[in-house]
């Protein structure tokens, strides 16, 4: 196991200078920094100093080698669009993101699972089939769309909850939270409900299928022949075989869950960092797209391994197939 | 009687609470985008600008109309010895935030920073050779050669305390090439009607009334305390006007105004920004790259840009894609600027047949193809308004093929020297209402500075000579009058093609009424709540 730890672990630093020297070739598409960053009176002569301050006129090698080298040492420069320091900005957002994130996916699976367990077993019900066509739309919408319609009945029509932004947020150390206060707490439901959505119903619909196939299957059956009750053959037995996809689709998942804040962020102008992003790109600012996709491959990186390291827990048969390999 | 002097004594009490509770007026304000930096020399953009202006004033003013009047200068005049010395008299009495009196010291050293190379205001300084202190209240601006109109420049540059910027190593406006945050970009220390409590780029800004301001008095100062928050999504942003969370509400997109309009509880103003959206052609080129005659040019015959001219139904685009938000125009410069008058504003009417006639004549019977490239996120409907022009081209037989694209890809194709595009849109500002900023960015050869913008090719020695001749010229009707035979001339050439003047709508709540300012900079000092 540790062995496999430290090649995943070197595979995703693969991923990771993969991952910058593709956004790096990338960047010279998104258009000029310069131009947005001077006036309308700038004259040629400006623009051409300022890309010379910035080192946009070293060589491409030149500027991919100094940003690796930075960013190895967590350094992303200065930020185009707000002359701060892009580590300070990460900083600030992440916070807003995380808390979104980690509430949607937490969300997403439990209610994911427990109403995916309950369309299995029950496949007839009228429930069930409202459930399950109500998943449909989930799968089908748009995000923006779902978060707009929230906004529009939660805040406009019912003025129950905030339309945007997070709220008062209290200061721990260097983060900050929207859980403490009443306000921070309600800011998070819409988002939090936005951004689950897609997942919750991706979620159920798999724990339902998986469950439906793991019950047909012959352990169940002699499970029944030994007299075990139904619950305790569904919670124990079927939905334990069922965890393992699951565990892995949620698990990525909680990856794509920060990349589609993006649009979640944007919609409820959450400030978190795919705001922070939305606005770089539209700025053409460089050194905040670079580092916001290099947080986002070291997220995916990061939660492949943990679900990877999950499998040996929970899947007894990777455990043993690992010694048996070594004997070949 | 006990009971009436209790009485009293209540409706007293009463009012003086009420009168406590009028007093302290929160105004929530959105747009969709935050300002950039504090720092009042650091980014000369629209959004940082309009909040800047709560906090930082210059020595001078304009009103939302585009009125020049006094700010920090009281009065100001070209010396009568000598043309190339402008004098402004500073206003007495006048203290920072930190309770710091104004001096001459701190005007002399806020233009010296803001002329410096890492400022993005000096394009505003050029024609300055110097600014000196003469005594506390006095500053003299010392220009290069006469410059009649440098007043209309001073509105734009903003005066922050010296001593503050020492202390707090301020003393440069941002510079990109610096590793670490410049102390002014997120502080501030100006003489504005309001101070600073918070700051959360991208997040909100809260300033609260500088209860020792100059003005007070003179301006109404009821809000008491601004929020500002920026929200992107057109959307959200006006659903958090019509459940209340906010107050004032920027960048109405155009579809949702005349819902707006109909609610009770809402009020739109609109009005004219200073902004104008046209196209331009390459007309210098030998041959064109983007289409498909070989061996000419077609932009570079007249009679094809006259053509192109009249194929455009200026109030099409202004009904369909403008939902009436826009006031269509012949020329190039909105009517506030010296210049202007209602005859150059005509454009010519929609007449496709005698456009295909004067294509015909030009020797493009069948027409031609042509590329246009046009931004889709920097002004109200961009892509949309060329969508429908193409359309139109196309009806004279004009094939235009659409590249839309993002600003930061788009103005660079046009900044660029040679330039990268051979049909553009653009829309134009003129900070300084006067047609000269338009002739040297718009017409003028290219040339260093001059010209900067003008991608056509259009060269005229000329032109180019009045042009020139305007910035010194001091005998203001004979300026005007080479002012109105400059653009006789170049509306005649069909130079560019114009569209519109940019309409900007505000919404806010029925109890405000917030007039559109026509730099898009709205002054929240000169807010009154309705209804008090």
């Amino acid at each position: 196991m540790f062995a496999y730890s430290i090649r995943s672990i070197a595979q995703g630093l693969l991923v990771l200078v993969a991952v910058a020297f593709i956004a790096f070739s990338m960047f010279r598409f998104v258009g000029d920094p310069v131009a947005n960053m001077l006036g309308q009176e700038a004259t040629l002569q400006d623009r051409q100093e300022l890309s010379e301050r910035l080192g946009l006129n070293d060589p491409w090698p030149v500027q991919f080698a100094q940003f690796i080298g930075n960013a190895a040492t967590g350094e992303f420069g200065v930020s185009y669009r707000q002359a701060r320091k892009v580590s300070d900005l990460i900083k600030e957002r992440l916070p807003a993101t995380v808390e979104l994130a980690v509430l949607s996916a937490l969300v997403a699976t439990f209610f994911g699972v427990l109403l995916g367990v309950y369309v299995a077993i029950n496949r007839t019900g009228f429930l069930s089939n409202a459930i399950m066509s109500i998943s449909l739309i989930g799968v089908s919408l748009p995000t923006f769309l779902i978060g707009i319609g929230l906004i529009y009945i939660f805040a406009v029509e019912l003025r129950w909850l905030p339309s945007f932004g997070r709220g008062e947020t209290v200061k721990i150390g260097w983060w900050s939270t929207g859980l403490l206060t009443e306000s921070g707490r309600k800011s998070l439901i819409m988002p939090v409900l936005t951004l689950a959505f897609f997942q919750l119903t991706l979620i159920m619909r798999l724990v339902r299928s998986e469950m439906l196939e793991v019950m047909r299957a012959d352990f169940i059956r002699f499970a029944r022949a030994r007299g075990l009750g139904e619950r305790v053959i569904e919670l124990r037995h079927a939905l334990r075989n069922t965890l393992v996809p699951v565990v892995t689709i949620a698990g990525l998942q909680l990856g794509s869950v920060i990349a589609f804040a993006i649009v979640t962020e944007t919609v409820f102008q959450w400030p978190g960092l795919g705001a922070l992003f939305v606005n770089a790109v539209q700025f053409a600012d460089v050194p905040v797209m670079a580092a916001y996709l290099m947080f986002v491959a070291a997220v995916f990186v990061i939660t492949n391994l943990i679900v990877d390291l999950l499998y040996f827990l929970l899947d007894p048969r990777l455990r043993t197939g690992g010694r048996t390999a070594k004997g070949h | 009687m006990k009971t009436t002097i209790r009485g009293l004594l209540a409706v007293l009490a009463t009012t003086t609470m009420l009168a406590g509770i009028a007093e302290a007026r929160t105004l929530k304000w959105a747009r969709s985008g935050d300002a950039l930096t504090l720092d009042p020399h650091g980014q000369n953009e629209g959004p940082t600008t309009a909040l800047n202006n709560h906090i930082y004033e210059a020595l001078t003013e304009r009103d939302h109309a585009g009125k020049l009047g006094p700010a920090l200068a009281t009065s100001w005049q070209v010396l009568p010895s000598d043309s190339k010395v402008w004098e402004f008299k500073l206003r007495p009495g006048v203290k920072f935030h930190d309770g710091s009196p104004l001096t001459a010291d701190d005007v002399v050293f806020s233009y010296q920073r803001a002329m410096q190379p890492t400022s993005d205001f000096k394009g505003y300084l050029t024609s300055v050779a110097e600014v000196v202190k003469v005594d506390d209240l006095t500053v003299h601006i010392k220009t290069k050669g006469p410059d009649p109109l440098l007043v209309n420049n001073t509105t734009s540059i903003m005066i922050m305390s010296k001593a503050w910027a020492e202390k707090n190593n301020a003393t440069k406006a941002q510079d990109f090439k610096n590793k670490e945050e410049n102390f002014s970009v997120r502080n501030a220390m100006g003489t504005g009607p309001y101070t600073l409590v918070s700051r959360e780029p991208d997040v909100k800004t809260v300033l609260k009334r500088n209860d020792n301001y100059w003005g007070k008095g003179s301006v109404p100062l009821e809000v008491s305390e601004i929020v500002y928050t920026p929200i992107k999504a057109d959307a959200t942003r006006v659903a958090a006007l019509l459940s209340g969370e906010v107050d004032f509400v920027q960048d109405v997109p155009v579809q949702d105004i005349q819902r707006l309009k109909g609610d009770q509880k809402l009020r739109v103003t609109s009005g004219p920004e200073n902004r104008t959206i046209f196209f331009g052609m390459d007309m210098g080129a030998k041959d064109l790259k983007s289409d498909n005659v070989e061996g000419k040019n077609p932009f570079a015959d007249k009679r094809v840009r006259q053509a192109m001219n009249m194929a455009i139904n200026r109030t099409a685009i202004q009904r369909v894609v403008m939902r009436g938000e826009s006031v269509p125009t012949g020329i190039i410069m909105p009517p506030f600027v010296n210049g202007w008058t209602k005859e150059l504003d005509e454009a010519p009417p929609t007449d496709v047949n005698a456009a295909k006639k004067l294509l015909a004549d030009a020797g493009y019977p069948n027409g031609f193809s042509v590329t246009l490239h046009c931004p889709n996120d920097r002004y109200v409907n961009d892509e949309a308004i060329c969508q429908a022009a193409v359309g139109m081209w196309g009806a004279i037989g004009i094939k235009v093929n659409l590249v839309s694209q993002s600003k930061s890809i788009h103005f660079t194709l046009i900044q660029k020297n040679p330039a990268e595009t051979e049909f553009y849109m653009v829309g134009w500002g003129v900070p300084t209402y006067d047609s000269h900023y338009i002739f040297s960015f718009m017409y003028h050869t290219r040339a260093g500075s001059l010209g900067s913008w003008n991608a056509t090719g259009y060269s005229n020695k000329d032109v180019d000579a009045k042009i020139v001749s305007l910035t010194s010229e001091t005998d203001i009707a004979k300026r005007n009058a080479t002012i109105a035979d400059v653009w006789k001339t170049l509306k005649d050439e069909v130079v560019y093609l114009p569209i519109h003047h940019q309409a900007l709508s505000y919404a806010m709540k029925s109890n405000l009424d917030i007039p559109v300012d026509v730099a898009n900079t709205p002054k929240l000092k000169s807010v009154v709540f309705k209804g008090s």
